[in-house]
């Protein structure tokens, strides 16, 4: 299939073509809705941080919230700060700068006179981008230019067995095909480590790898939990998993076998090809957020039973190999992969057939959370105490 | 229609996709290639079944990559779980 997507001056390629309204700090989330409900063909993402923020805290926002406007599936972005967040229009407006030279706009609800000014000006400057947007032409591009994000939520038996395999056969496609596979949620690669390691391209990769592993189970220490201790989880045992490599290896199955070629801080931009970590949190949404932060154009995402997750940016296309879950839950799952399971049908086979669905959802087809308009927005946090 | 799932030639364990009565054949393809054995016991619903015999100490391999060491002798047949497989040493509990 000849892939066709929007073409950015900086050079990436969008599969989507939206206007970003995106508010600096959870003082200007209220303007940014009122601001995108003027403007049908823009998007907004509420945002509940953006002050009162650690050092770190406000480095990763800044990192996640450039890395959204910068996501080839955006055309342009109008911000909108309040005025005395932590996180400053201004600031965050250079930081997109230095990723991006797509269209960029600002407003500041003080300077403008209140919400209602503000929101005005706010939907006249998202407004205008809607309507040149609209001339951008779709080309070409290859699929070497394609980011696939991988995400697991919701995971049940058939999760490991079925569905992630299912995800991998796609992933190591889109990396033959000279593309990239993000491999994320740091807490569940707790136990792979002898496994994922000798897979990193080289000794510094693999140090970086442990790394965040080591990072991770120390932040859930400080937190008085453990994430070796108790894992697999009763529950888990009783599903007929036995040891936490196990458990471990049926998550990052998802993400196909090839060669870990870098691993990124969360919302980091994704320059290597082929595939690479990112360090995320289990939670689902705030991991997609970070890969679409990245630069995934795309997410393909596995359950087992069943979640609603969308993203206001990037397609978030769902699969289970449940068939319970894909009767019960069939507004929200898109593709269906318990043939594996209930018929036998090779991961292959199935994989191929996820794989044509993945490329014409590339080419403009809309996920059941497009369709539905969900846009979950989640941003992790390293500390809670300012 | 096959009861085993297995996921990588190197696997030396299949997944059962429905409970499976001693003495009942778990038959399962690998790619174009068939494959069974017979049940030596119960097993559960998305247990692991030995396709091989698997001597104590050595490598159980799912996805193709090892998730422990059999804790004792493994028959084919047998269902292998907690009573037989453990993770390998450091790579369980806190460290």
């Amino acid at each position: 299939m000849k892939l066709m997507g929007y073409r950015r001056q900086d050079g990436s390629v969008g599969i989507r073509n939206h206007v970003l309204i995106l508010p600096c700090s959870l003082c200007a989330s209220e303007t940014a809705r009122f601001a995108a409900g003027l403007v049908p063909g823009a998007v907004y993402l509420p945002n509940q941080g953006g002050c009162g923020l650690s050092k770190r805290d406000l480095e990763m926002t800044l990192e996640v919230f450039s890395g959204l406007a910068a996501n080839p599936n955006v055309y342009g972005t109008v911000l909108i700060g309040n005025h005395c967040e932590t996180v400053q229009a201004e600031l965050l407006a250079e930081r997109i700068r230095q990723k991006t030279d797509k269209p960029l706009e600002m407003v500041i609800i003080r300077a403008a006179g209140g919400a209602i000014r503000a929101a005005e000006q706010a939907a006249r400057l998202a407004s205008q981008m809607v309507r040149d947007a609209g001339q951008v032409e779709k080309t070409p591009f290859a699929l070497s230019e394609l980011i696939l994000a991988t995400e697991c939520g919701g995971s049940d038996p058939t999760s490991g067995l079925a569905a992630n395999p299912v995800l991998g056969h796609v992933s190591d496609r889109v990396v033959e095909a000279g593309g990239t596979v993000i491999l994320s949620e740091t807490s569940e690669l707790v136990g792979t480590e002898s496994i994922l390691a000798p897979r990193c391209k080289d000794e510094a990769t693999a140090q970086k790898l442990l790394a965040i592993i080591q990072d991770n189970e120390a932040h859930f220490r400080r937190a008085g939990d453990d994430l070796r201790s108790g894992n697999p989880a009763p529950g888990n045992i009783k599903g007929g998993i036995t040891t936490i490599e196990e458990k471990s290896l049926g998550c990052i199955h998802k993400a196909g076998t090839s060669t870990i070629q870098a691993v990124y801080g969360y919302g980091e931009q994704v320059r290597e090809k082929g595939l690479v970590v990112m360090d995320t949190p289990g939670q689902d949404i705030a991991s997609v957020v970070a890969m679409a932060a990245g630069g995934a154009q795309i997410v393909l995402f596995t359950t087992g039973c069943g979640t609603p997750t969308g993203n206001a940016l990037v397609p978030v296309l769902k699969l289970t190999a449940n068939a319970e879950t894909a009767r019960l839950m069939a507004d929200h799952i898109d593709f269906d992969a318990s043939a594996v399971i209930t018929d036998g049908k090779p991961i292959s086979a199935v994989g191929e057939e996820l794989f044509e669905q993945m490329l014409h959802v590339v080419c403009g087809k809309q996920t059941k959370a497009e369709s539905l308009g969900f846009c979950e927005m989640s941003l992790a946090r390293m500390c809670n105490f300012t | 229609m096959d009861l085993g799932i297995v996921l990588s030639a190197k696997d030396n364990v299949a997944t059962v996709i429905r409970p499976i009565a001693a003495g009942e054949k778990v038959t399962y393809h690998f790619g174009d290639i068939p494959g069974g054995v017979v049940a030596k016991e119960d097993i559960p619903i998305y247990h692991k079944i030995a396709l091989r015999a698997i001597t104590k100490g050595s490598d159980v391999v799912k996805y193709g990559c090892r998730i422990g060491a059999a804790q004792c002798d493994i028959q084919p047949g047998d269902l292998v779980h907690t009573q037989n497989l453990a993770s390998f040493p450091g790579e369980e509990g806190s460290k």
